[in-house]
């Protein structure tokens, strides 16, 4: 239990980075656990949700001449449309939905260390989802814009198709991406996490107002930095996968 | 693990986890020369700056990802301890 949950104590201090077990059920003779990841990913979703909830209703009363809200809301949809046409060009028509929402939802969990919840996004059960569905996306839209054939050629890339001796190196490659996608993410969350925490339980004697700085940096601007590259990698994959077809 | 008791490992683990944070030197190097190229860039054209930033800290934040699977294997033997 403890290899799977990162959980346990830690030389019994005040130094608290895991992830906390809260309760555990059986599912097909298997233990699984409720975890506090769980928690605050439903928190984020919750305040996502009614956050959308609130933004769709002011769309539906939209003014002419934007205000208050509607600028704000404006503002985030035309900075997301923005990005994802620059990347993608015409090709990105489809997936400003999914970029944009991807981009809200890692950017909120990151900066959600702010108000006190440990980011969803420091459980590798967050971010290996994501990878995995830019993998899925990846491909569906490579066989869905180019011919069989031509990706066979791709996959033999550097000698000619007749020879797949570079078959399973690419295989390996399109395999890694996924993996390193969502470490990279992880890897970054967990790094501010954990520094926080030694921060706060190492020095809690002196730690006043300044641990803001180090907020400043790991929860927003690391944050940022990290969502933006996550989309930005997505779609340059998903653009590269689909080719220079003009189709879409 | 029969023959050697818990402490001997951890403290193995430990050194461990220090060797394996040396990765970071790496990025620190990579990061710093992308970051100096990015500064000739704007020095060359400052029209461009807002591109060639996002584009640095593109390249930058993939360039850290080495450094940070230093980090996780020093985290993995600290935290999880595989060998106890």
């Amino acid at each position: 239990m403890q290899g799977i949950l990162l959980a346990g104590d830690s030389a019994g201090n005040n130094v608290d980075f895991m992830i906390h077990g809260i309760f555990s059920y059986q599912l097909f003779g298997q233990q699984v656990w409720i975890t506090t990841s769980h928690v605050c990913l439903l928190i984020v979703v919750c305040v996502l949700t009614i956050f959308f909830i609130v933004g769709g209703q002011v769309f539906k009363h939209a003014s002419e001449i934007p205000t208050g809200f509607q600028n704000f809301l404006e503002i985030i949809v035309e900075f997301l449309d923005g990005m994802v046409d620059k990347t993608m060009g015409k090709k990105g028509k489809g997936f400003r939905n999914y970029i944009g929402m991807l981009f809200i939802f890692i950017l909120f969990s990151n900066i959600s260390g702010l108000l006190g919840l440990r980011p969803p996004t420091a459980d590798y059960g967050v971010t290996l989802p994501l990878g995995i569905i830019t993998f899925i996306l990846i491909h569906v839209n490579e066989f869905r814009f180019n011919s069989v054939k031509d990706i066979w050629v791709d996959k033999c890339s550097p000698l000619p198709p007749w020879l797949p001796i570079w078959l399973p190196i690419n295989l390996i490659g399109d395999f890694a991406v996924p993996i390193s996608l969502s470490l990279r993410l992880f890897a970054n969350v967990l790094s501010g996490t954990v520094m926080m925490a030694l921060v706060y339980g190492l020095l809690n004697k002196v730690a006043y107002a300044w641990p803001a700085v180090l907020h400043a940096y790991f929860d927003i601007f690391s944050g940022a930095i990290q969502t933006y590259v996550f989309c930005m990698l997505t779609m340059t994959y998903i653009s590269n996968a689909i080719g220079n077809k003009e189709e879409a | 693990m029969g023959e050697f008791n818990d402490a001997f490992i951890f403290g193995c683990s430990a050194i461990g986890a220090g060797l394996a944070v040396i990765a970071g030197i790496g990025p620190g190097v990579g990061q710093g020369i992308a970051a100096g190229y990015g500064a000739n860039a704007v020095g060359r054209n400052p029209g461009a700056k807002g591109d060639i930033t996002s584009t640095m800290l593109l390249g930058q934040a993939v360039a850290e990802t080495t450094g940070l699977y230093g980090l996780l294997i020093a985290m993995l033997l600290l935290f999880v301890k595989p060998f106890t």
